[in-house]
């Protein structure tokens, strides 16, 4: 393993940042699509140089852009996301019946195991796929269809599909996480969909363990480890050992249970970090100070990782879609900030040193471990 | 020729430089400019206006003749000074955001 490629995606365009194995010297390549929104870029697991990325704007819409090159050339794609059949409603924030309108694609999900097929998910919520590298988009349609979807209601950001992940042992299952409607998973490739919400609970909800309505924030799993799944909710981080059929709370000892990112180390499935965030207005770091939680025990018992992090004056939010984690032998973790800093711990959360800190706010990131 | 000036956003999406010129049949009209535009750029296909329902992006406006186009007016002739090319057809972004 030589290196590191971060994909960082701002509210005013994309940048990569490289490294070799060392990730002490880095390379900042960009803006690319200046003055766009990039909400996310991904690479694909079996062909690295092929990336793809959501360009988005609310004068001009959304493009789909990709990349066979690592990201020095790209070319617009398809960005036609036409809802299947019957568009049907959700509830308004005033709880009246809303049609699902398309607004932008929050996250892009490459194949483990075809480049040319990626999947997207999209506000309003619906999941596309692509089998032609992004050319053409179809719409999964039985999870917007599910019989709970006229229920389903946005949260504060939109209603959209923020969370795609892909199982690597069974290529049939999928599992998506909506706000605010909660978790899905499909078990015969996308067909079929149904909630997995048992054991949350959520206090804004009339029905406070009610089958949807939940604002999921992200899913993470170690794909060694399918059946277990790590989440971080609107408020609790969750934990599930059979594949979502069921939940359990372990925040712990965490300061504040909300946040935004959950990653997995990637090579102990059992060490899970998150980030704090003070709720439900400020959504800022607690006392100010920029921390990272890691568990090694799989949640409830967490340490608070600062070395090389703000300790004080900090009032930054770190968004569901970016935090990764790089597979070097030596797992580095990575976030990126609305303040427009991206942070880097090449020793698995031990120290943490700043990439770049004068971006625009990000987005989202992810990376890449070349080979 | 028929000219168009395009935002600079997307003159970088359709790599040009400065105004399009297009070949147009009549009738020239807002909508077989765009027609035209498409086919000769096709990665603008959706950001100037829907690509399902054919609507302008509520953010951007039709300028022509310094007279405002944006609504209704996607099949009204085009005046004579923008189909011989002396006047531009201007797609236009608001003025918004941050």
């Amino acid at each position: 393993m030589s290196g590191v490629r971060v994909l960082v995606g701002t509210k005013k365009g994309a940048f990569l940042l490289t490294a070799d194995a060392n990730r002490q010297a880095w390379t900042v390549d960009g803006p690319h699509f200046g003055g766009w929104e990039i909400y996310h870029l991904a690479g694909s697991p079996v062909d690295p140089n092929r990336l793809y990325a959501s360009q988005s704007s609310g004068w001009f819409g959304q493009i789909i852009q990709r990349s066979g090159d690592g990201g020095r050339t790209w070319e617009p794609m398809g960005n036609q996301f036409v809802y299947e059949g019957e568009t049907g409603t959700h509830q308004w924030y005033d709880g009246t019946p809303h049609p699902w309108e398309f607004k932008r694609v929050w996250h892009l999900e490459p194949s483990l195991h075809d480049p040319d097929t990626v999947y997207a998910g999209v506000e309003d919520a619906a999941i596309f796929r692509s089998t032609d590298g992004a050319k053409t988009w179809t719409e999964l349609p039985g999870l917007r269809q599910h019989s709970t979807g006229s229920r389903w209601q946005p949260g504060a950001g939109g209603m959209c599909l923020h969370t795609i992940v892909l199982d690597a042992v069974d290529p049939q299952r999928i599992f998506v996480a909506i706000s605010a409607a909660g978790a899905f998973r499909t078990d015969d490739g996308g067909e079929t969909w149904r909630p997995i919400n048992r054991g949350l609970r959520s206090e804004f909800l009339p029905e406070q363990e009610a089958e949807v309505g939940h604002c999921v924030h992200r899913i993470a799993m170690h794909p060694s480890r399918p059946n277990v799944l790590f989440m971080q909710k609107h408020w609790d981080v969750m934990r599930s050992d059979d594949a979502g059929d069921s939940w359990r709370e372990v925040s712990g000892n965490l300061p504040v249970d909300f946040g935004f990112p959950i990653a997995v180390h990637a090579h102990e499935p059992d060490t899970i970090y998150v980030v704090p965030i003070k709720s439900d207005s400020e959504h800022f770091p607690p006392e100010g100070k920029l921390r990272v939680y890691r568990s090694r025990t799989g949640g409830m018992e967490w340490e608070a990782l600062t070395k090389g992090l703000p300790q004080s004056d900090c009032y930054v939010n770190v968004l569901r879609d970016a935090m990764a984690v790089d597979r070097l032998d030596e797992c580095g973790i990575y976030f990126g900030t609305s303040g427009g800093q991206v942070y880097v711990s090449p020793n698995g959360g031990d120290d943490w040193q700043c990439i770049v800190h004068d971006l625009p706010p990000v987005l989202s990131v992810e990376v890449q471990t070349l080979p | 020729m028929i000219r168009v000036i395009l935002p600079a956003h997307l003159r970088t999406l359709a790599r040009v430089d400065g105004e399009v010129s297009l070949a147009v049949s009549a009738p020239v009209t807002i909508r077989t400019v765009l027609d035209a535009l498409e086919a000769r750029h096709p990665m603008l296909l959706g950001t100037i206006r829907d690509a399902v329902t054919g609507e302008r992006r509520p953010f951007l406006r039709f300028f022509v003749c310094s007279e405002d186009w944006s609504h209704g007016a996607e099949d009204r002739p085009l005046p004579l000074p923008v189909c011989t090319g002396s006047e531009p057809l201007i797609v236009l972004g608001a003025i918004a955001g941050g």
